[in-house]
């Protein structure tokens, strides 16, 4: 009941949408019905803490609590980026780039993302993962042309093609494990499907052969939608060329609802295959994010496009501590996905003010923003920092245990190469933020009168600074989920 | 149905599906490509049908149904759409010339059987021995994609893929859960209303819609 809620309130706020002409309400209320989703996914978790899983719809919708926890992901990402919706939309309406019929097609595209991203965790069937993960992309590649400039069409044809091929490699890695499945040798022929708990009982018993072909297939098939390479090249086109509000949902949980599918499939691989060849996989595709990341930002001019690198890097870490494996791992790569998602969304939605009080978004034609709009600038800042794994924020604590995690599991040498990238990646993310950031005089600074902006993303970060320093309330949780899909 | 009617109308099925995937990388006018699109459709519906029939299976009954609506009317209805709203779309541009590109085909469909021996060694059968026709089908979409430049080109080469993947998923399993392949069919319906709004739209507003003026955006 609670997962079947979760996916009508959004669906129905995006019917409500398209029937209601724009009104300002109608973008509050998008907001409102994120609060929902975000509410039900605690409550899922709370129900879900005790390891059983909840159905609904005679079993197609199941959360376990790996599915509850993406809930919340979700529902706190979705809050933020829905938050900016009333301002941004009366504020285009009021510039004329934007007619309020579109504005109405924006606040349900986004609400449809939403349903669909949420379908994806709370599916039971592996089949219809992929659905609703292949649907996102039909839902966002217009949000993607929002402005309908050229650099947007081209931005969304990229994203459209390459994430589509991309994604139709993980249809036949999931094709190929339901063969394994319906040959497994266990089981009557009828009793087969594609749910996740018959696939993980019969698991061990799948063909070998069939399995690697399977795993490698849904890595860089899922791995294109997560973007990790050699397969990222749409992201930051996307992500810079979206509206700010959209960047902030894609980067901070499309990316991660992705992750999850990956998370999903591995447990299986493992249990088929034992753990050397799943982890092979992911150390290859999370090495190689990792340098493709280091070596982009190095020169990158575009700010928006050094947080789509950026979103690139930490895609790269998950995978890295995927590779691992063990619970403790499990349990920070879910940390690391809220961390990133509160983080990113702040720095995307952030990065829109300042790309819409400067008129640019070239790192080289802003100086001391700090000085000048010491809101912005600050609340850029601090997410930059939290970015970076500074401590107090959450990424300190879950970078720290991923790592640790694969010392554990003797991939020390993997520890020391992603160190070598993530200092290239510090020394670069620092040196372009000092120069756009610091210096100049703070007698000319501009006040910024936009509670909708401030209050949401000052709080994203304190909750971040928050659930890094406090284990509390997350610790249980966080084992509960880990616990679905570790060995 | 007798076993060897079974047999050869299934192989004919399946090896059209090729066939018209390898005519699309000969051919250069796009009219005719997309009638070749339209035929692979056919002939996908074919392969659904007659495996249907073999095994008395009522769900892979309405996905051959659904193909045929899908891949056989309605992807190219909309395909020739884009032709005529954008007439630079009408010729191919390869970036290969075609009988390169038919070399190219030939050793794709060499590497497909290479690399699904190991899928046809688990359940060796009348159906899984065909499954090397698909991945060539797949790979030749693939191909498509890296070598032409125009908009509708990459479409087809999208489509190719999917259908090749269609074609692999009936001949392994006898089709996925009904629910799963409805789902997979109408996302791919709307992939290609997706394109086709872009580049009618795109077409009306910036004069055409070309690949190679899209170099815009890179690092």
């Amino acid at each position: 009941m609670l997962s079947f809620l979760a996916l009508a309130i959004p669906f129905l706020m995006g019917v409500i949408s398209l029937v209601v002409p724009w009104r300002r309400w109608i973008g509050w209320a998008s907001a409102v019905s994120a609060a929902g989703v975000l509410g039900i996914g605690i409550a899922l978790c709370i129900a879900t803490s005790s390891h059983t899983a909840v159905t609904a719809f005679h079993g197609a919708l199941r959360a376990d609590s790996l599915s509850s926890f993406m809930v919340v992901v979700i529902g706190t990402v979705s809050l933020l980026a829905t938050l900016q919706t009333p301002r941004v939309m009366s504020q285009e309406i009021a510039e004329g780039t934007t007619t309020p019929r579109r504005a109405s097609y924006y606040v349900a595209l986004m609400q449809a993302f939403i349903t669909c991203m949420l379908t994806a965790v709370l599916a039971a069937n592996l089949g219809v993962l992929w659905v609703a993960i292949e649907a996102t992309t039909i839902a966002t590649t217009f949000l993607v042309s929002h402005y309908r400039t050229k650099k947007a069409i081209e931005a969304s044809w990229k994203y459209v093609i390459l994430c589509s091929v991309g994604i139709a490699l993980a249809f036949l890695g999931t094709v190929l494990v339901y063969f394994a499945a319906l040959h497994s040798g266990v089981g009557t022929p009828g009793t087969v499907s594609l749910n996740w708990t018959s696939l993980m009982a019969i698991a061990p018993h799948l063909n070998h052969g069939v399995m690697r072909l399977a795993i490698t297939l849904l890595v860089l098939g899922y791995g294109t939608k997560v973007g990790l390479a050699p397969t990222h090249s749409w992201l930051a086109d996307a992500h810079s060329q979206a509206p700010a509000p959209v960047s902030a949902l894609m980067s901070g949980v499309l990316l991660t609802v992705a992750f999850y599918a990956l998370l999903r499939f591995k447990a299986i691989a493992d249990a088929a295959l034992g753990p050397a060849f799943p982890r092979a996989l992911f150390i290859v595709v999370g090495l190689l994010s990792l340098l493709v990341a280091a070596v982009l930002l190095i020169a990158q001019r575009d700010y928006k496009r050094l947080l789509a690198y950026s979103s690139v890097e930490h895609m790269g870490l998950l995978a890295l501590g995927a590779a691992a494996g063990s619970s403790l791992a499990i349990a920070a790569v879910l940390l690391h996905m809220l961390g990133h998602g509160l983080t990113k969304s702040t720095l995307f939605i952030s990065s829109g003010e300042i790309a819409h009080a400067e008129g640019t978004t070239e790192i080289a034609k802003i100086k001391t923003l700090l000085a000048r709009r010491p809101v912005l600038g600050g609340i850029f800042g601090c997410g930059l920092l939290a970015l970076l794994g500074f401590p107090p924020f959450s990424l300190f604590i879950s970078e720290f245990t991923m790592a640790r995690a694969e010392v554990d599991v003797g991939l020390w040498w993997v520890v020391a190469i992603s160190l070598v990238c993530l200092s290239v990646i510090f020394i670069s993310i620092t040196n372009h933020a000092r120069h756009f950031l610091l210096g100049g005089d703070s007698s000319v600074a501009v006040p910024l009168n936009a509670r909708s902006v401030v209050v949401p993303l000052v709080a994203a970060l304190a909750a971040s600074a928050f659930i890094g320093v406090s284990a509390w309330p997350l610790l249980t949780l966080l084992r509960a989920a880990a616990h679905v899909v570790a060995r | 149905m007798s076993t060897s009617f079974y047999i050869g109308a299934l192989e004919l099925a399946t090896g059209a599906v090729l066939v018209c995937a390898v005519m699309t990388l000969w051919r250069r006018q796009v009219r005719t490509i997309v009638t070749m699109l339209r035929l692979q459709g056919v002939a996908l519906a074919c392969v659904a049908g007659v495996l249907a029939w073999h095994e008395h299976d009522l769900g892979l009954a309405i996905t051959a149904l659904l193909v045929l609506a899908v891949k056989g009317v309605l992807v190219p209805w909309l395909l020739r759409r884009v032709i005529r709203r954008d007439p630079r779309s009408r010729e191919t541009a390869p970036l290969i010339n075609v009988p390169a590109s038919l070399v190219s085909a030939a050793f794709l469909i060499v590497v497909s059987y290479v690399v699904t021996s190991k899928l046809t060694a688990l359940a060796p059968s009348a159906a899984t021995r065909l499954v090397p026709i698909g991945v060539a089908t797949v790979l030749v979409g693939y191909f498509m994609l890296v070598t032409r430049r125009r908009a509708v080109s990459q479409i087809v080469g999208l489509l190719l893929v999917d259908n090749g993947i269609a074609l692999v998923t009936f001949l392994l399993t006898a089709g996925v859960p009904l629910i799963v392949e409805l789902g997979s069919t109408l996302d791919v319906l709307l992939v290609v209303v997706v394109l086709q709004v872009l580049v009618v739209n795109t077409g009306a507003r910036h004069g055409s819609f070309d690949l190679d003026e899209m170099r815009e955006l890179h690092d």
